[in-house]
């Protein structure tokens, strides 16, 4: 599966889709669902959360291993994915879909400055040994 | 950067979509799709396990019982029906455990010992020093030339016995912990997952086309993530997690192995009586949600205690750990677990969480 290109994407394997009315959903890429494994628990940021750039704030669990999900700009939590509670898996079978929070940015030029699906790639491709 | 191990089966792993890891220096299949799915697999029909990682070794000559009654914390003499299998623990002078392994007993001239990967070599040079005091005349040979593949699951035994035919009549009668040598295949009822199912070590040159006849009638490769939810789910220790040498048999849930009780002496025997353990090992299942893992502290109305072994059991579809706790803390108590700056709410069980395809926890 390659990465959607209308997508924006972080070095630390969220992505980031900009929705009409500039708020942003995020999730974790193929290439993260991938390395971790069967999901078993996801917890969200809750919705009003004020959040910076790079701040720890959700929490992806699989029978392996627990991961670290990073706000990918700074702004504020407007939702969480409850649908993740009870289906986690959801993640591995349809990462792009599988959505985890929802933001509105601070700065949609900061939304704008995130790696596209290319620079993404090449992260990607510089971690594989 | 240093140069993995490889077993003899690395490119057949490779060549079914193995997801490689660095398992203590081994170079092993941690899964092939997903983990869950693997560990059902086992559950409920069978899957195979490349164990070539882990060391077989041979003891042989006169007294070689005697030996392993005092070299070991279970009792060798529990042992006379040949082929027949004893869990151990190996201790120290100390009392703590160099490493768990198990002892086929099958001639008063030899018993075979299959011990853990990482602890082989500092095993072995254990044994031989012990050797060279208490038995000389015995020899104590690492058998480098031989394979393991865990076969495992209710359907495991009918899979091997299509594959081996002629080993079907030696190995047909073998109850639970019994093993029989079958020329080349030495084969035995013995596994890591709760479980039925074999054990088979072979020549190294034989083990790849072994595990590609296996994976010919419907045996499924299993990576070592489904391994470790397993055993966990089964209750049995791993050590490096739920002991070490930092810690005895007592307090790490094999008192059941140890044998304070009889005239026996062996190595640690003494420091086991002179300390007896403040914590215990117990099974705890996350009534909260999340995921128990190693290293998480616990809290409970008698002190503090600390997980070993933590995962998600795909069996339960819950949390489940082994913790170290103190001995007042009783089945069916709700302790606290720390994660992650949070304290969740866990209760006390009797482990094993689940065997022989079910779930032993409500």
């Amino acid at each position: 599966m390659s990465n959607p290109s209308n997508l924006k994407y972080t070095a630390s394997h969220e992505w980031v889709k900009t929705e009409a009315d500039g708020s942003i959903t995020i999730g974790i890429t193929q290439h993260a669902q991938e390395l971790l494994g069967d999901m078993v628990f996801v917890e969200a940021p809750a919705a009003g959360r004020k959040l910076k750039a790079k701040e720890e704030c959700a929490v992806v669990e699989s029978v392996k291993a627990a991961a670290d999900v990073y706000a990918p700009v700074s702004g504020e939590v407007i939702a969480a994915n409850g649908d993740l509670d009870s289906a986690p898996e959801a993640i591995n079978s349809d990462p792009y879909g599988a959505w985890i929070f929802k933001m509105k940015p601070d700065s949609a030029a900061d939304v704008a400055a995130l790696l596209d699906a290319a620079a993404y790639q090449a992260v990607v491709d510089s971690e594989a040994h | 950067m240093t140069t993995l191990k490889q077993t003899p089966l690395n490119a057949a792993h490779r060549a079914m979509g193995a997801k490689m890891v660095d398992f203590g220096g081994w170079d092993m299949p941690v899964n092939y799709g997903s983990q869950i799915d693997e560990h059902h697999q086992v559950r409920n029909d069978v899957g195979m396990f490349d164990v070539c990682h882990m060391r077989v070794v041979d003891a042989k000559g006169d007294g070689v019982r005697a030996f392993l009654r005092y070299l070991l914390a279970n009792n060798a003499d529990k042992i006379t029906v040949p082929g027949k299998a004893l869990y151990s623990a190996m201790l120290r002078p100390e009392g703590v455990v160099i490493d768990d392994l198990i002892i086929y007993f099958m001639t008063e001239q030899w018993f075979r010992i299959v011990v853990n990967a990482g602890t082989a070599d500092k095993d072995i040079a254990w044994m031989k020093e012990q050797a060279a005091t208490h038995a000389p005349k015995l020899t104590i040979t690492s058998r480098d030339d031989l394979a393991m593949v865990a076969i495992q699951g209710p359907n495991a035994r009918a899979k091997v016995w299509e594959v081996l035919p002629q080993t079907k009549a030696a190995t047909e009668n073998l109850v639970n912990f019994q093993a029989a040598d079958c020329g080349e295949y030495f084969v035995a009822r013995t596994g890591y997952t709760g479980e039925d199912g074999f054990e088979v070590m072979l020549p190294k040159e034989k083990v790849e086309a072994f595990w590609y006849a296996l994976s010919k009638v419907g045996v499924k490769p299993i990576g070592l993530g489904a391994r470790d939810t397993l055993r966990l789910e089964a209750g049995m220790n791993l050590y490096g997690q739920d002991m070490d040498e930092t810690v005895g048999p007592l307090e790490s849930g094999l008192g059941w192995t140890v044998d304070l009780k009889s005239e026996r002496d062996f190595i640690g025997k003494a420091a086991l009586l002179a300390n007896p353990p403040t914590k215990k090992l117990a099974g705890l299942v996350l009534l909260d949600r999340g995921v128990l893992r190693g290293h998480q502290k616990v809290k409970t109305a008698h002190g503090a205690g600390e997980i070993t072994s933590g995962t998600f059991s795909p069996t339960l579809e819950k949390s489940i750990a082994l913790a170290r706790i103190p001995n007042e803390v009783q089945i069916g108590d709700t302790v606290q677990v720390e994660i992650r700056d949070k304290l969740l709410n866990a209760k006390v069980v009797k482990y094993p969480f689940a065997r022989n395809g079910k779930g032993l926890i409500s």
